[in-house]
């Protein structure tokens, strides 16, 4: 890599400052930065940690009963402390990558950097939560702009990910036999007006809804309401391990047991 | 009993010690005082005409000691091949230079263009950002058909084509192999491609040249399974450093899987760079630069024709193969799809008429090389996938087919050139049908059935040639060296002994293996014997670890020593106990006259050798060593039978390896758990190629399974708990303690199980579907079973 300044703040108004400064980055996890400064990818001037900030830490809930997660949350303590309030995501969680990406890797880092195979973009979109900032409150369905883009600006750190707990959810996700990324990953989430489906992994255009699904699965909840359905190859993603048909096609396979898991 | 040592003990393996704990010292761990560290410009293009190369501002940034460029090797050899293969019409190969850096042109991505040596790796690479390079792209030639084309681009401009090598074997067969095949009742035909992969040892290479001015000496260490033919081919061949101002020093080795055998353009330019600089020279490669200069294996192409009488006899094999050699010719890389693979087409089974053609093709790629098993994996997987598609067309049962033609008379000559001095493959598959509960299928089938899955069974043997021997034969087939081992055995006054071996451990356990041999020759405990390995300036002149040889060639090499050293100490303790030399007994460590109860002890006959006050100087010499060298009359066979047993989900074509059994016949065992842990390691490969690992190239000759993050390596929970047994043992004829070799068995064996368990399964579910290329990723079958 080249060399940076390193800063360490203890509070996020402390991090918004570092990060005013000319080509200075904010590190997380630093699960995508780190390798991509190590091949020289990047240049950035100075690396602003966010690990050391104490209100971006920890999972809780708040009054109008949502799970809120700190955005520098390591994925093993979500899978850890969400595991009862929210099954689903804390499953999600400790499927993401190995022990050492899940002790490292933050939700916040995820969600911010939306790879298009990423699971958690799936799980935010698909629980319609909340991306908290330090300076606003975004709608998961405005926030998710397509490959690698979000509704972030430039030095907006997201402190926080709010999820409503749905009566029902699920993810199943299908790796990518060589990084076990999601080579196609599906949440469902099922709340009392109606359903949400969310797909990963599969999309040029990144993270999705699948909204015929979600009509038909609001209807009725059951894998047998789905039959007939199926996604256009269009526009999916084609690579050395799946094709766009493979992957329509496995969107399909993963909404259906994700709807049998969960009901 | 099991035995708690010596020979068919199951030591604990004395050296994971260190390993896991830490204490290792490898090639990484080796720090000169003074060092700098080179880095290496590689092309991003797969074929360019280097225009120039100016490094003029590169050399002034801080830290930069100095950038080399091919030019700086003027003079300097190439990078040798250690085999040359002389082709249908008794022509030699085609055998193109190998610079140390890209001279005129760069021929795939990540040919070495410059070298930048600086005081850190980071001088160095932010030097080699500043070189400035104008190279012109060429078309690149990529597919091997593609490449044989009149008009293709050329990898070597001097060279007619793109062709190494038109090989026909045994050429004089042909005819009668294509007159069989007309007339035979049944022909069946199976296309298939064996899918390049990347080895992926743990330990990626590493080279440290140092010069030692003072006495004008040069050391490389270097991560080699080999330390002796990097000396000879580095010294003779390259940089012309005569073998007693040169040693090549190999220490812990965290992997090598055949990558490491051959002489590599990094260690020739540390060593050079050391002595023009007069300072040591450190690289490493990163996981990166392994993906793109690390010797790939197998890409073969192959078509395979076997024919059948009425009786399901095979009668003729037929197989046109394509092999990749790559941009260059890498040490060994002529002699894979040859006399490694070639002579391997029987199998086995009696096929009386067999013909091999192989067509060596150079591309814009890396270069390929042995990988773990190196030839024969090629030769087997395309026998037992096209043997389990005959039994399928002609509806008969694939073990039955298998048994029918199973050779059962040895020593058995093949009429591939090569004769098995022993085997009992009716014995092995008894053991596999047992071991692999196949009676209990029919039931699991119907429980997977029940969870809407396909259950497939997948029955595969294999015959493997190891100790690649004897060296008189080799050189014939174009062999550049001697394939023979040595061993020192030097017992110390106290009777301690340390023995020096040509053989080069890098996982295979030799440390504890081989004292096991020692020992119970001397009847004295393990821990009073200790292997020395890896460095050339402390080991005879032995030819290192590869082709499954080092417990044949090498410790039968040992043995020779060991017996030496005993009849020597006869001598010694005949003096000692004033009784006849003949009448001398070794047992427990102990001499002894035959039939008293005068004896001495192992350390009074060692102690007598070095302190030879009361000892027969006139008719011996003090001291107690000897050296031997071994070069095997033939191979060894070792063959087995293997099942695999799959689940395979029909919505989304995943595999899963249920249950694997692997019986196989490696004659004597010394270690039993070392061996079950290589035919586990072994398997693990195999099933990393039949259903993850593919390295890809694009059409424009980039590689697009460059990392981890494309090429798919087997993780613990793609492999199932293994069954496996090696009680079938037919000892080998030859050598003296009756062991074939087991480092390759499971990687050879394995594929063509997998794969004949997912057709297995596939037919199951009422789709013809006959043959799918490895890897079978979930994408790949499940597209078949659209169809």
């Amino acid at each position: 890599m080249y060399a940076f300044d390193f800063e360490k703040p203890t509070t996020v108004a402390e991090a918004v400052a570092a990060l005013a400064d000319d080509e200075a980055q904010p590190l997380s996890g630093g699960q995508t930065l780190i390798p991509t400064l190590k091949q020289r990818l990047a240049m950035p001037s100075k690396l602003v940690s966010l690990t050391g900030i104490a209100e971006m830490q920890g999972v809780c809930t708040n009054d109008a009963g949502q799970l809120c997660i700190g955005g520098a949350t390591p994925h093993a303590v979500v899978a850890a402390e969400a595991a009862s309030k929210y099954p689903a995501l804390s499953a999600l969680a400790s499927n993401i990558g190995d022990p050492a990406v899940r002790n490292r890797g933050t939700i916040g880092g995820s969600v911010a950097n939306n790879d298009p195979a990423a699971c958690y973009p799936s799980a935010v979109l698909a629980s319609g939560a909340t991306v908290v900032t330090n300076n606003r409150e975004i709608a998961a369905d405005d926030y998710f702009q397509g490959l690698f883009s979000t509704a972030l600006e430039e030095g907006e750190i997201i402190t926080e990910v709010r999820f409503p707990v749905p009566q029902a959810a699920n993810y199943q996700k299908f790796v990518q036999p060589a990084s076990r990324f999601a080579l196609v990953g599906v949440f469902v989430a099922k709340f009392a007006d109606g359903v949400r489906v969310a797909v990963t992994g599969a999309s040029n255009d990144g993270v999705f809804r699948w909204t015929e699904a979600e009509k038909a699965l609001s209807a009725n909840f059951s894998p047998d309401a789905l039959n007939g359905l199926s996604v256009s190859a269009d526009g999916m993603i084609g690579d050395l391990h799946g094709t766009p048909e493979y992957r329509a096609h496995l969107i399909a396979v993963m909404t259906k047991r994700a709807v049998a898991a969960a009901s | 009993m099991p035995k708690d040592s010596g020979i068919g003990a199951a030591s604990k393996r004395r050296e994971d010690v260190r390993f896991l704990t830490g204490a290792g010292n490898y090639t990484d761990d080796i720090n000169v005082y003074g060092q700098a560290y080179v880095y290496f410009l590689r092309s991003d293009v797969a074929h360019g005409r280097i225009n120039s190369i100016d490094t003029s501002a590169a050399s002034e940034m801080p830290g930069v000691v100095r950038v080399f460029t091919g030019d700086d090797f003027e003079g300097v050899g190439g990078l040798p091949c250690g085999w040359q293969v002389t082709d249908r019409f008794g022509q030699p190969m085609q055998e193109p230079g190998h610079p140390v850096l890209a001279r005129g042109k760069v021929r795939h991505v990540g040919d070495p263009i410059a070298a930048v040596v600086a005081d850190t790796l980071q001088q160095a690479r932010d030097a080699a950002e500043a070189i400035e390079l104008d190279i012109e792209e060429l078309p690149a030639v990529v597919d091997m058909k593609a490449a044989l084309n009149e008009g293709a681009a050329k990898v070597h401009d001097e060279l007619p084509s793109n062709l190494c090598y038109d090989w026909g074997f045994v050429e004089d067969n042909k005819a009668a192999v294509d007159e069989a095949i007309k007339n035979a009742a049944h022909v069946t035909t199976l296309e298939l491609i064996n899918n390049r992969l990347v080895a992926n040892p743990m330990e990626p290479r590493v080279a440290v040249g140092d010069y030692n001015r003072a006495n004008d000496e040069s050391t490389l260490y270097t991560t080699s399974q080999n330390p002796h033919v990097i000396r000879l081919l580095m010294g003779a061949f390259v940089l012309g450093i005569p073998e007693h101002k040169l040693r090549v020093v190999a220490p812990d080795v965290g992997g090598g899987f055949g990558t490491k055998i051959f002489h590599y353009a990094e260690e020739a330019f540390v060593t050079f760079a050391s002595r023009k600089l007069n300072r040591a020279v450190k690289w490493t490669a990163s996981r990166s630069e392994a993906f793109m200069s690390d010797a790939h294996g197998r890409d073969h192409v192959t078509k395979i024709e076997l024919a059948l009488d009425a009786d399901n006899n095979f009668t003729a094999i037929r197989t046109e193969t394509y092999a990749n050699m790559g941009a260059y010719l890498s040490t060994f890389a002529p002699s894979v799809p040859t006399w490694l693979h070639g002579t391997l087409m029987a199998g086995n089974y009696k096929t009386p008429l067999i013909y091999v053609n192989v067509k060596a093709v150079f591309t814009n790629t890396v270069p390929v090389d042995a990988y773990r098993g190196a030839g024969r994996p090629e030769a087997t997987y395309q026998l037992e996938r096209v043997v389990d598609k005959a039994a399928r067309e002609l509806g008969v049962d694939p073990i039955a087919l298998r048994r029918q033609n199973f050779i059962s008379e040895f020593p058995y000559a093949t009429p591939v050139a090569v004769e098995y001095d022993t085997g009992n493959y009716f014995a092995t598959m008894d053991k596999l049908e047992e071991i692999a509960d196949l009676a209990g299928f029919d039931a699991r089938r119907k429980e997977s059935e029940a969870k809407g899955m396909l259950r497939g069974l997948g029955i595969n043997c294999y015959i493997e040639a190891c100790g690649i021997a004897p060296s008189n034969l080799v050189g014939q087939l174009g062999a550049r060296a001697g394939l023979y081992d040595a061993a020192t055995v030097r017992v110390n006054a106290t009777g301690s002994i340390s023995v020096m071996v040509g053989a080069h451990s890098h996982g295979q356990g030799h440390e504890t293996a081989f004292p096991q041999v020692v020992a119970d020759m001397l009847g004295i405990d393990e821990s009073m014997i200790e292997i020395v390995h890896g460095d050339s300036s402390k080991i005879p002149f032995g030819m290192g670890t590869y082709g499954s040889r080092s417990l044949a060639v090498c410790g039968s090499a040992m043995v020779r020593a060991t017996e030496k050293i005993i009849k020597k100490a006869k001598k010694i303790a005949s003096h000692l106990l004033e009784a006849s030399e003949g009448d001398i007994e070794l047992k427990d460590g102990k001499f002894s006259v035959a039939g008293t109860d005068k004896s001495v002890a192992w350390g009074d006959v060692t102690l007598a050798a070095y302190v030879p006050h009361n000892y027969p100087l006139e008719d011996i010499e003090p001291g107690l060593e000897e050296t031997a060298f071994y070069d095997p009359s033939n191979f060894t066979y070792p063959s087995g039978a293997y099942c695999c047993e799959v689940e395979l989900d029909p919505e989304t074509g995943k595999v899963t390896i249920e249950r694997f059994a692997a019986a196989d016949d490696f004659g004597n065992v010394v270690n039993p758990m070392i061996v079950e842990g290589q035919v586990h390691g072994g398997i693990g490969q195999g099933i990393g190629q039949a259903l993850l690992e593919n390295c890809v190239y694009d059409s424009e000759g980039q590689l697009l399974s460059a990392s981890y993050m494309d090429y798919a390596m087997p993780r613990a929970e793609d492999v199932p708990f293994y069954v496996v047994d090696h009680s079938c043992a037919t000892p080998c004829t030859h050598n003296p303690l009756g062991v074939k070799g087991c480092g390759e068995a499971g990687a050879i064996g394995s594929p063509p199980a997998v794969v004949n368990a997912v057709i297995d399964a596939i037919q199951s579910g009422g789709k013809n579907v006959l043959h799918i290329d490895m890897p079978l990723s979930p994408q790949r079958v499940w597209a078949a079973m659209q169809d």
